[in-house]
């Protein structure tokens, strides 16, 4: 089937928009790969809870979601340094398999812990802006994805900017290449792990915050987007923020173009195609630097 | 003042007893024994929310059953629910049976999707166990000769005939503006079956099926889909998917701006669903749904659907499905006078069950499917949702097409 160049712009942007949400997710992700070495299962997990709290600020108290960015961001960067500090780092006794086990079992007490407060229900939020759309040249995108888009972006920036020029950014980078050099040179390891942690997932506050008012919220949501993240952090470099960025990005459109062409059951064969390509020509990723 | 020697021998005599009185209650004879029931639904996962509507309805049945004097010819004896969850998956739904076969249940109730219905009705087979399917629309499901298996509601051949059938009157009734159709289906059992029907009838009645398009369970978006509608732009699109890929679709093609002359629907996951119109009454408006239905008329129904709101649920099919099915079951029990599970297979096989919401007349079971069940189309109509057709439950006149 032939598109004509309108259907075919309009698919790549909405790719766009949906790819920088992907790679904030993936963002957090790296980064908390990049400094602890262990992999969060419990990451989309904690994307839901984030979710779910954007869902209740909206429904308790009327909260617009984007206003409540600077609560959900904050308040997920602070459970996320408890939940290194206090289960985490003491579980896992400092073993990595160890933490896999520990973030695998967290994000399952997360999941049954919101079927049992919220049901399995799938919530969505109304917004005046909901189905808001914005024309762009032929194409006719959400307002919502729009937002998502500069967001994430911004946000995406934010991150590079503390990773790359602040003290704790520097400190987040000597942990992450040398842990026991870092520790000599006077680095509270605990302390940045656990900030790391926290910094990954405001991310997925931030995340949680431009994604509900066009998606919707149910115990299970964060397993399809944990999935494409991990693939994105793959096809980035493990641990590297540019590739993320760039790797989330490339996935939404791969990912955009594939549902148009071969329908949507089949929309998410590019992504796993490059996957595999990645592994086998490319392990270290496009990006593949480490932080 | 010192006891007896006799006084105290009947005293423990009396003492042992009271003891094994209260031990042995049964032993009585006050209380026939209770009938376990399997329920079994996907009430986790992604069929959860209408798994948990199922669950619901069954257990309203079995609430208002023992109310009222629970099954009458085993002594009044109480229905006890044994609750299974075949977390959206049927190898899940088929170890649930052999759990509840193992806890002794005399009958299934269950099991929502078609997939999981065909997993759950065939593992019970093994044990003779009647199953009754509440839902489950795929046809497969009483075509392999299973004897346990009895379906009360309407398969998907019927709906999709049925709806066929319905959408050629409205077109001709409006002078014939739709002709070109564009079916939208999940991937599973349910969805590519009901979808291969369409595709086989439309032709027959002169619409052109441009095209069919599958999705996933969950899909997050559906713009890539809305843009290829928007290039195909037929006349009516027809979808075929559970509740929130129902929703999402809908909601992305007002935002897309995509406005076809009908949406409508053959067992539309959202598209009479009170819950889809209450959040979402701009887009629900005007869909047309050929789908499982109380009848209108029957008092109980509103009835019915007070108590469930009042729970703070939707009155959604789900419920009065599953409600409708435990209650013909218990019918059956009690014509059975027997937990025995070939003697309640037999009372199904005659069953002409009646006292009921459905618009399906008296029960008639013919190799485990239900003669008389039939859907009923609806639309959506100033925020609620009413009857079409047919004439005999007709609450509102169609509006098709939906742009004069």
């Amino acid at each position: 089937m032939m598109f004509d160049p309108g259907i075919l712009f309009s698919s790549v942007l909405n790719g766009l928009t949906t790819g920088a949400v992907y790679a904030l997710i993936a963002l957090g992700l790296t980064l908390i790969y990049g400094v602890l070495h262990i992999i969060n299962f419990a990451h989309g997990a904690s994307l839901m809870l984030a979710l779910y709290a954007v869902y209740m600020l909206k429904e308790r108290f009327g909260m617009d979601p984007y206003l409540a960015l600077p609560l959900v961001v904050p308040g997920m960067f602070a459970l996320g340094y408890a939940l290194q500090r206090v289960i985490i780092n003491r579980a896992s006794h400092g073993k990595d398999e160890n933490i896999l086990l520990v973030t695998l079992g967290i994000s399952i007490v997360m999941e049954n812990a919101a079927l049992l407060f919220f049901k399995s229900d799938t919530r969505t939020i109304d917004t005046a802006y909901t189905l808001t759309t914005i024309p762009i040249g032929p194409a006719m995108i959400a307002l919502p994805k729009l937002v998502a888009f500069a967001g994430a972006l911004v946000v995406s920036g934010v991150l590079l900017w503390i990773v790359g020029k602040t003290d704790l950014g520097r400190a987040i980078r000597a942990v992450a290449k040398e842990k026991h050099g870092a520790k000599l040179m006077g680095i509270d390891v605990d302390h940045v792990y656990a900030m790391s942690f926290g910094i990954g997932l405001a991310c997925l506050g931030a995340a949680a915050c431009f994604l509900l008012p066009a998606y919707y919220v149910n115990p299970q949501v964060g397993g399809g987007f944990v999935l494409v993240a991990f693939t994105v952090v793959v096809l980035g470099g493990m641990g590297s923020f540019g590739g993320a960025l760039i790797g989330g990005l490339l996935v939404g459109v791969v990912e955009s173009l594939g549902g148009l062409y071969l329908g949507e059951s089949l929309g998410q064969i590019g992504i796993f195609v490059i996957f595999i390509g990645v592994l086998l020509f490319r392990p270290q990723g496009l990006f593949g630097a480490k932080v | 003042m010192s006891m007896s020697q006799n006084s105290r021998r009947q005293f423990i005599a009396q003492s042992a007893a009271t003891a094994s009185a209260l031990a042995f209650p049964l032993v009585a004879g006050a209380q026939p024994k209770a009938i376990k029931i399997g329920v079994l639904h996907p009430v986790t996962g992604a069929l959860a929310y209408s798994g948990q509507q199922c669950r619901e309805g069954a257990l309203m049945a079995i609430e208002d059953i023992n109310k009222s004097g629970g099954i009458k010819s085993l002594g009044g004896a109480k229905i006890e629910a044994l609750l299974g969850d075949a977390q959206s998956s049927p190898q899940a739904g088929a170890a649930e049976i052999e759990k509840m076969n193992e806890a002794g249940v005399s009958a299934v109730i269950g099991a929502f999707a078609s997939a999981i219905c065909l997993a759950t009705t065939q593992a019970a087979a093994k044990y003779n166990l009647p199953h009754v399917v509440d839902v489950g629309v795929a046809d497969q499901i009483v075509e392999r000769g299973l004897k346990n298996t009895f379906r009360f509601g309407p398969g998907y051949r019927k709906c999709a005939e049925v709806a066929v059938a319905n959408l050629h009157v409205l077109n001709t009734a409006a002078g014939k503006p739709a002709k070109t159709v564009m079916i939208i289906h999940e991937e599973s059992l349910f969805g590519t079956g009901t979808a291969n029907l369409l595709a086989r009838e439309l032709p027959g009645y002169g619409y052109d099926v441009k095209e069919v398009i599958k999705h996933a369970n969950p899909t997050r978006d559906f713009n890539n889909i809305v843009l290829r509608m928007k290039a195909v732009n037929p006349d009516i699109v027809i979808p075929a998917n559970y509740y929130n890929e129902y929703a999402l679709l809908v909601r992305t093609m007002q935002q897309q701006k995509v406005t076809p002359k009908a949406i409508f629907s053959v067992l539309g996951g959202a598209a009479s669903s009170y819950k889809f119109v209450k959040e979402f009454p701009d887009a629900a408006n005007g869909i047309i749904d050929c789908n499982h239905w109380f009848n209108p008329k029957d008092k109980r129904s509103a009835e019915l659907k007070k108590r469930v709101e009042a729970k703070g649920l939707f009155f959604s099919y789900e419920v009065f499905m599953a409600y409708t099915g435990m209650r013909l079951l218990a019918d059956a029990i009690n014509r059975a006078k027997s937990v025995d599970r070939a003697a309640i297979i037999d009372a199904l096989n005659t069953s002409t069950f009646s006292d009921h919401i459905m618009p399906y007349g008296p029960t008639q079971f013919v190799n485990g499917q239900n003669m008389g069940a039939q859907p009923l189309m609806t639309q959506v109509y100033k925020n609620d949702i009413k009857v079409i057709i047919p004439r005999d439950y007709r609450e509102v006149d169609a509006v098709f097409p939906l742009k004069a």
